[in-house]
């Protein structure tokens, strides 16, 4: 018999899933309607990554997320408001609108940023595992990045340094099959898991459509993280139901409809994951239909909100250029 | 005063600036039990360990994004870049992470690092191991730009630079490690910002960032001798840059040569120049001029590479030139 604690967790999880799911549909839809500025990387069909990890970490420990960073912020707990306003480039967003989808970045909630450069952030979230030893604090940093980034040298520079020291950090890869119009295998070589291996580093590869898959193997590896002994390796085999962006409609000529149909009909994690909690008897099918309509409902307000909330001032284009420095630091003694 | 070579001053700094502060740590190649290969950095591991003095492999932008990380999350790490020339090397993580990161997130993460490296031709190294590329990084917005140009300033700019919340690239000049100046015992810092006014003048404003102070102050004393009387000003940090004392003083002289030993075209020397001519144009006897390194990789052969950079005598000449009115060009 499960716990009711593990109810609790599995119930949170197809709650951000679906959060994420909902966010991804609103923002299509602003894209859509051309109420967005710019382009976005949806990450539907990847929730159960973010989720299954997020979920395993404490607000303090840190994550770098990517172009495709939706899912990992709304997972490491940030609210739809800040995030759309962000998105829509106003002065309520999570960066005062100066960052945008693909820099939003949630400090309270230990996110370190989305980042723009393929394979950018390694460095970031490696220097944080460091930071976080020499701190004591105890936290644990968690990579996410795609297949695409394992073709940067970052990655192992990094990876180098992260084994010799024992850094408590994760470097999750998450292989959705594709680097924009380019499919994964063109691109890589070998083994990705065996890359990490190379440096002695604990490497696993994961179904990444299955939450409880994720979250069981990410509860292990970030306790383990936390005692010392990482630093750790995951590939996460999942698959993006969009296009690279949201402008990319036209892509069968690098994927057919019938690969996306596949993924979408049979191994959504959504659907798969709320089937599961029905089957094991943990809640009705109501309870899901009812958590899921709060949640769109939530998405729309949030929409509404943002797209009525004020652009910043002008006045703020050469605000935060540089950071403030308490001018008594700066003296003898100080 | 006792006097102490610039290489003693940036120890001194860092030493003084992890006594004070234990987030403060050191990352780089061969920075603990080498100290550095011009041993700038001798010592420190003895003192605060190899936790504190960290060697890392021989990855750049690895440890430079480390170092990105850290600042990020409550660490003041001072990045040891071995030679300037491998500034190319770590470009996005200082660029595209530490610059912005600020700015981006709206002002809610902060990357309080310091980048120390180093410039300066005429050591024989070569076009690899001799640029001074510091216009580079001035020209991006979010990165703060110290040039020390003697042990006194080293140790003064460097302790600003650990205490601010900013990512700040420091270049010392490579040829001056073994050069002493006076250096007070107790502890000072030198404000970002603000210009010194080496030597004062009437004729003409001699502005020299780096080693080319010293070239600028040799160039006065040969026009002291022609009864010319030059201005010597070394901005410090060209950012932030202190204009309002560089034009104080080209409005009194109505004269200015920028020196700098960064490649001439493109440089800082033309956009210290440009604000010379935009904000005290109706005060100017003669163009500002600049003086930079030639626009050439920097050759071996010492008969070339003597060429590429100022010297006193080139700038006294341009100097005179400038202030017997001379027409520089054709009309
Ligand atoms: C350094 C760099 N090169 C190229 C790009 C353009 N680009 C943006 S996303 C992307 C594909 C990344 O693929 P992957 O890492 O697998 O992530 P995914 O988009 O699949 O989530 C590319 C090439 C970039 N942003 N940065
Ligand atoms: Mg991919």
């Amino acid at each position: 018999m499960t716990q009711p604690s593990n109810t609790e967790s599995y119930l949170r999880m197809y709650t951000q899933m679906v959060r994420i799911r909902a966010f991804e549909d609103q923002a299509n839809q602003l894209y859509l309607s051309a109420k967005m500025p710019g382009l976005t990387h949806m990450y539907s069909g990847q929730e159960a990554v973010a989720v299954g990890i997020c979920e395993a970490l404490t607000s303090d420990d840190k994550i770098t997320s990517t172009h495709r960073g939706h899912g990992h912020c709304v997972a490491k707990g940030a609210e739809f408001k800040q995030m759309f306003c962000e998105l829509l480039g106003k002065e309520e967003g999570y960066c005062r609108g100066k960052g945008g989808s693909m820099h939003i970045a949630d400090q309270s909630n230990g996110n370190l940023g989305a980042n723009a450069i393929v394979g950018g952030s390694m460095g970031i979230a490696t220097g944080a595992a460091m930071s976080a030893r020499a701190r004591g604090s105890g936290e644990v940093a968690v990579c996410f990045f795609g297949d695409g980034a394992t073709a940067q040298g970052l990655m192992y520079e990094v990876m180098n340094m992260a084994a010799l020291w024992k850094l408590p950090v994760i470097y999750a890869c998450e292989n959705n099959g594709y680097s924009e119009y380019t499919r994964t295998d063109e691109i890589a070589a070998g083994s990705i898991v065996a890359r990490a291996e190379a440096f002695g580093i604990e490497a696993h590869q994961v179904d990444g459509q299955d939450v409880l898959a994720v979250n069981e193997l990410s509860q292990k590896l970030i306790a383990r993280a936390r005692k010392g002994e990482g630093p750790f390796f995951i590939e996460l085999m999942t698959y993006r139901y969009h296009g690279h962006h949201v402008g990319d409609i036209n892509r069968e000529y690098y994927r057919t409809k019938d690969e996306e149909s596949d993924w979408k009909s049979n191994r959504d994690p959504i659907t798969n994951f709320g089937r599961w909690l029905t089957e094991q008897g943990l809640v009705a099918p109501e309870d899901l239909a009812a958590i899921d309509a709060d949640v769109y409902k939530d998405a729309e307000d949030a929409v509404a909100y943002a797209l009525a909330a004020a652009y910043p001032d002008g006045s703020e284009v050469d605000m935060h250029v540089y950071a403030p420095t308490d001018p008594a630091t700066l003296r003898v003694g100080g | 005063m006792r006097e102490i070579t610039l290489s003693k001053a940036v120890n001194e700094a860092i030493a003084e600036e992890m006594r004070r502060d234990p987030t403060v740590f050191v990352i780089g190649e061969d920075v603990a039990e080498a100290g550095t290969p011009f041993k700038v950095l001798s010592g420190l591991v003895e003192e605060f360990g190899t936790d504190r003095i960290v060697d890392t492999p021989i990855a750049e932008p690895g440890f430079m994004g480390i170092a990105v990380g850290a600042a990020m999350t409550g660490m003041r790490p001072i990045v040891d870049l071995m030679f300037g020339d491998f500034l190319f090397l770590v470009m996005d993580q200082l660029c595209n992470q530490a610059a912005k990161t600020h700015y981006m997130s709206g002002g809610k993460l902060s990357v309080p690092l310091v980048l120390r490296t180093n410039m300066g031709a005429t050591r024989r190294s070569a076009a690899q191991h001799s640029q001074s590329l510091h216009a580079l990084v001035a020209h991006i917005p979010g990165l703060m730009v110290a040039m020390p140009s003697s042990a006194y300033e080293a140790k003064g700019l460097m302790k600003t630079a650990i205490r601010e919340n900013n990512p700040v690239v420091i270049f010392e000049d490579k040829l001056m490690y073994q050069d002493k100046a006076p250096v007070p015992e107790e502890e000072y810092l030198i404000p970002f910002g603000q210009a010194n006014v080496k030597r004062e003048g009437t004729d003409i404003t001699l502005i020299g960032t780096s080693s080319m102070v010293q070239v600028a102050e040799k160039a006065a004393e040969i026009l002291a001798g022609q009864g010319i009387s030059a201005e010597v000003i070394d901005p410090r940090t060209i950012v932030p840059l202190d204009e309002a004392t560089l034009l104080a003083s080209v409005k009194k002289t109505s004269r200015a040569i920028v020196i700098d030993e960064g490649h001439q075209g493109y440089g800082i020397t033309g956009e210290i120049a440009a604000r010379l001519n935009e904000k005290a144009f109706y005060h100017l006897d003669a163009p500002v001029c600049r003086m930079g390194a030639m626009d050439v990789p920097v050759p071996f052969s010492p008969a070339l590479e003597d060429l590429t950079v100022p010297t006193p005598e080139r700038v006294a000449a341009l100097a005179a030139r400038l202030v017997a009115g001379e027409m520089l060009h054709d009309a």
